[in-house]
């Protein structure tokens, strides 16, 4: 594709939407699929095409509007609906030339939405992902088109670094560093890979955009291979998620059909292609140096690093590999420039992030933030505060890497440094809210067997130290424990940290130690009221003393 | 690699338990440790193989470093400074290897490899004379298909180092691992057993090579099964020593 | 109670084992004797008394706690000793006995009783009857003794030799704790 041709693609949707008087668009994202959303979309397509509205109500599917919770979602021209079924299809047809259908309406203006900062998520719910054309008239390949016309490849690495993005897969590595470094790594022959494994329990950012926005990524990773120097791209996504695989797919086969993907992008001498690669959805393969061997086609187990992929990754080649949720930042920064990304956010957290809202809150769904928004906010104000009258009790950042936070810390704000500080993480954006009816040590269970199941087996303080773990943990939660369990519990707990071969196991103690951190007296009731099997807790050098 | 090596750039020197040494270049923590008689405990490694880095056992504390290393998958750097033993690594060390023992069935007053066992050698050696962890009890397969060897799952603490021997240098990649967690296991071809498995050369390598008596000649009772190990770094230097 | 000029008690117990302990135990020969001199055995499989007394300075555990009896037994040790020690591989790791946790007990009886068992010639013999009566009903899994009371001190070995035993003694009665396994190891 030439670099005219991208604004006539746009020029052309643009001028063909003019036509239309009303635009009615429904999520067909996994969420309000789930509760046929597909039905409904449908539908309405057929409505208006009974009523001969064709060429005048544009009618498709969008991408997440964030309040799954009342899913199935949809809007029509700008009244937002909630909890649409298929049969309501006729009667929102109809409000378009009448009034609202008050029983439906969902309130746009309450603080869920105008409390939200998007720049990941700002075409989702107005583009149609399975539309290149679409996705080109709301600006998709714009920044490539910037870059690849205007911009030497170091000077997209300096413009990430002064955007002081850090990467969105967890660890919050600065994402100009790891940049930088593949870009100076040797060798003729350099991979990017896109890391969709997404396998936290009750995450769905990184799905979300792989399916509202899937050209959002491939621009991203366009622009990443022609700052490093490579040519191939693949998207590690888990077979689970089928909707953002289908998504993808057509956006590569679209991209390469319309010269977005392929040989000399916009005139340019840069050569990108991108690959699929399903993962069978074990959480480990999330680990890069475990989804490079799958990619490669062995077991996927991590291995020691250095050397890290971007000195030696995939078939032994530097890999640059990053989150979909940090290659989807890539664009705007590109077209708005790092200095305007790094007025949003803290000092050394820039930027938004996408949260995955689950648990005892009143609305559970896809929030983006600026950093540094109080935690405080995020509960009560965009998630609506806990149900039923229940009090807030703790909130668990980074799935079972993570930690909880509880109600004397929520007036942190959210940015890597200060969860950290609380014995948390960042990690990929989960958080389950509880309310003062779960028991931690309960929690702290769920996490360790989600671990203990995960684990690869290669390391040994992984593999048994997370069943033992969990061992220790149900003997408390069942009343069997002495405090000598919980001795145990502990210095586990340290060895696993400290000795494991890759994240997984690194982080698989934080759930314990972080509810231990804040809801000891949990565990000491449990074990106080336990029967006491362990009689005599006598110290044997005392009774040595007085045996000699 | 056939270019001549400066001697005065190529080597690094550092500090092991405050013995100062030197190395060439590329070589790992664990080797210069060996080299200069300084005791680091191992069980997935083994000189010729691969590194694995599974064990654990061979954590170093780095200075400068906040993070443990393991020694056999760490290269060493000029200036670094090592200390291999801290009452903290032991503590470890002893840890992981109660956590072998309470993984699978060891039960070595009728194990054929009862006093020939590096697992039990290092039990002896860090001192351990009682499991802290509750042992899972697992019911696990004895593999007696084979005519000459036997796979005794009870006892295998998944080191691997079969299934590197068997694919590295017999070439014949009869052994990898299945599951995950606690539930991996060693398998033959696709997951048979090893007596039908049309790969397997019998050649005996993994059953010497096993540190345990998880793998063992047929035919042995208890305490009789003895293992070889010193044919390895021969066959390796002759497989690099071929064109 | 131990008084400044009375000799140490001691006590020695056989849960589930097969007495080799006891056996190494008695292999002191000799040194029996030197023993006799430094303190008093109270209960032994090898003396009299057949309670459990109120009060023993050190009890040496041979076995696994298998039975709901091995259960009762532990607890009273413990409760009624000072020192704790552990004898032998069946006490420390549970061992042979343990060999049945693979399986389940019902897998078990029906073997033992019913497979096993004569070919059945009467029509009562027919009626499989499992041993109930008298019998101290068998714990889902066989234990090392640690796992149901506080252990002060091990001596592996399968049995330990009887050196290793009469080294745990000596030091114990020097007032140290032996370094155990630098004597016996599991399945010495
Ligand atoms: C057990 C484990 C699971 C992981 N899962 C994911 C994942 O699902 N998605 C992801 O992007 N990163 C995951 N990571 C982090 C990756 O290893 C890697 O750091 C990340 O993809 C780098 O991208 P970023 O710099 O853009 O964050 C995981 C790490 C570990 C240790
Ligand atoms: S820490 Fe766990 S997941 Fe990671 S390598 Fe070790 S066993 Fe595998
Ligand atoms: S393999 Fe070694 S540790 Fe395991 S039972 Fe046999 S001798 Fe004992
Ligand atoms: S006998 Fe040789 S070929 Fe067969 S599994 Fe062992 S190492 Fe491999
Ligand atoms: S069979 Fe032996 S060599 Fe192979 S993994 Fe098990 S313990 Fe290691
Ligand atoms: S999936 Fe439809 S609004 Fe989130
Ligand atoms: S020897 Fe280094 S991890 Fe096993």
């Amino acid at each position: 594709m030439k670099p005219e041709e991208l604004t006539a693609m746009a020029e052309k949707v643009r001028k063909q939407d003019a036509h239309f008087s009303h635009h009615i668009h429904v999520c067909t994202e996994s969420g309000c699929v789930s509760s046929q959303s597909d039905v409904l979309l449908k539908n309405i397509t057929d409505e208006v095409q009974q009523r001969g509205l064709k060429g005048k109500v544009c009618v498709k599917g969008v991408g997440c509007m964030g309040l799954c919770c009342n899913g199935p979602l949809l809007k029509a021209d700008d009244t937002m609906y909630q909890f649409v079924k298929p049969e309501d299809a006729g009667a929102i047809v109809d409000s378009l030339t009448s009034t609202p259908v008050v029983e439906l309406v969902c309130d746009t203006k309450q603080p869920f939405f105008a409390r939200q900062k998007l720049i990941v998520r700002e075409n989702a719910g107005h583009i149609d992902p399975e539309s290149i054309a679409d996705c080109v008239a709301h600006g998709a390949y714009r920044a490539l088109l910037k870059v690849l016309t205007s911009m030497t490849p170091q000077q997209v690495i300096a413009e990430v670094s002064e955007s002081g993005l850090r990467g969105r897969g967890g660890a919050g590595f600065p994402t100009g560093l790891k940049w930088s470094t593949v870009s100076k790594a040797g060798g003729k022959t350099k991979y990017v890979i896109c890391n969709g494994d997404e396998g936290d329990p009750g995450a769905f950012m990184d799905r979300s955009v792989m399916e509202g926005d899937p050209h959002r990524v491939l621009e991203g990773m366009a622009i990443g291979a022609y700052a490093v120097g490579a040519g191939q791209g693949i998207i590690y996504v888990r077979a689970e998620y089928p909707l953002a695989v289908k998504r993808l797919t057509r956006a590569i086969n679209q991209a390469r059909r319309e010269g977005l993907l392929g040989h000399g992008l916009f005139g340019s001498n840069f050569d990108f292609n991108v690959e699929i690669r399903l993962g069978a959805g074990a959480f480990v393969c999330g680990e890069e140096t475990a989804l490079i061997a799958s990619v490669e086609g062995k077991r996927g187990m991590p291995r020691p690093r250095p050397p890290y992929p971007a000195n030696s990754g995939l078939h032994g080649c530097p890999t640059l590999i990053n989150n979909v949720e940090t290659f989807a930042n890539i664009p705007a920064i590109m077209e708005r420039g790092g200095k305007w990304f790094a007025t949003i956010g803290t000092e050394k957290s820039k930027g938004t992030k996408i949260f995955a809202l689950t648990g005892k809150i009143k609305n559970t769904g896809l929030i983006e933030v600026p950093m540094g928004i109080p935690l405080r906010e995020i509960i009560y104000d965009i998630a609506g505060g806990i149900p039923d009258g229940k009090a807030f009790k703790a909130v668990q950042t980074g799935g079972p890497s993570g930690g909880c936070i509880p109600a004397e810390h929520l007036d942190i704000t959210v940015d890597y440094e200060s969860l950290t500080k609380l014995g948390s993480i960042m990690g990929s954006g989960g958080m389950i809210v509880m309310d003062e009816t779960s028991n931690m040590v309960d929690v702290a269970r769920f996490f360790m067997e989600f671990c203990m199941t995960e684990s690869c087996g290669k390391c040994v303080p992984c593999r048994v130290g997370t069943y033992e773990m969990h061992e220790l943990l149900d003997r408390i939660c069942k009343r069997q424990a002495t405090m000598a369990d919980l001795n145990l519990l502990k210095e586990l707990c340290d060895m696993v940290k400290q000795t494991s071969l890759c994240g997984l196991g690194q982080s698989a103690p934080n759930p314990v130690l972080s509810t231990l951190r804040y809801f000891e007296n949990e565990y000491l009731k449990l074990i106080q009221s336990s029967p006491a099997s362990h009689a005599g807790d006598g110290d044997h050098h005392v009774a040595l003393e007085v045996l000699s | 690699m056939n270019t001549p090596v400066d001697i005065a750039t190529e080597s690094i020197t550092l500090r092991i338990d405050d013995k100062d040494v030197s190395c060439r270049k590329g070589e790992t923590v664990l080797q210069v440790a060996r080299e200069n008689g300084i005791d680091i405990p191992t069980l997935c490694y083994m000189e010729g193989l691969t590194v694995w880095g599974g064990c654990r056992l061979c954590m170093v504390e780095i200075a400068g470093s906040p993070k443990l290393q393991a020694a056999c998958a760490t290269v060493c750097t000029e200036g670094m400074i090592i200390s291999t033993q801290s009452p903290r690594l032991e503590n470890y060390r002893r840890m992981i290897v109660e956590l072998l023992f309470a993984e699978r069935n060891h039960v070595c007053s009728v194990c054929v490899s009862n006093g020939h066992c590096e697992l039990q050698t290092m039990a002896v050696k860090l001192g351990i004379d009682h499991v802290r962890f509750a042992y899972r009890f697992p019911h696990l397969e004895v593999d007696n298909s084979h005519d000459r060897m036997r796979m005794d799952h009870n006892r295998c603490i998944l080191c691997t180092r079969c299934v590197r021997v068997c694919a590295e240098i017999e070439g014949a990649h009869t052994k990898d691992i299945k599951g995950r967690g606690v539930l991996a296991a060693i398998i033959h071809d696709l997951d048979q057993n090893w007596g039908e498995s049309s790969t397997c050369t019998s050649c005996g390598k993994c059953v010497n090579i096993c540190p345990t008596g998880a793998l063992t000649h047929r035919g042995t009772a208890v305490g009789e099964m003895t293992k070889k190990t010193t044919f390895l770094p021969y066959l390796t230097l002759m497989r690099e020593a071929q064109p | 109670m131990t008084t400044p000029t009375a000799k140490p008690t001691v006590a020695t117990v056989w849960l589930d084992g097969c007495s080799g302990c006891h056996m190494s135990f008695l292999d002191l020969d000799e040194r029996l004797i030197t023993l006799a001199g430094l303190v008093d055995v109270l209960h032994s499989p090898v003396v009299d008394q057949k309670q459990f007394p109120q009060q023993v300075d050190l009890t040496l555990v041979e076995g696994a706690v298998s039975s709901e009896e091995d259960l009762h037994k532990a607890l009273i040790i413990r409760a009624r000793s000072k020192l704790v020690v552990a004898l032998g591989d069946c006490a420390v790791t549970g061992n042979v006995p343990a060999m049945r946790n693979y399986f389940d007990r019902s897998d078990l009886f029906a073997r033992a009783y019913v497979e096993n068992a004569q070919e059945p010639t009467t029509p009562e013999e027919r009626r499989v009857v499992l041993p109930v009566l008298g019998v101290p009903p068998l714990r889902p899994h066989a234990t090392a003794l640690h796992e149901v009371i506080k252990v002060d001190m091990f001596l592996p070995g399968c049995p330990p030799p009887a050196d290793a035993i009469w080294y745990l003694l000596t030091e114990i009665l020097a007032g140290r704790t032996p370094a155990t396994t630098t004597v016996s190891r599991f399945g010495k």
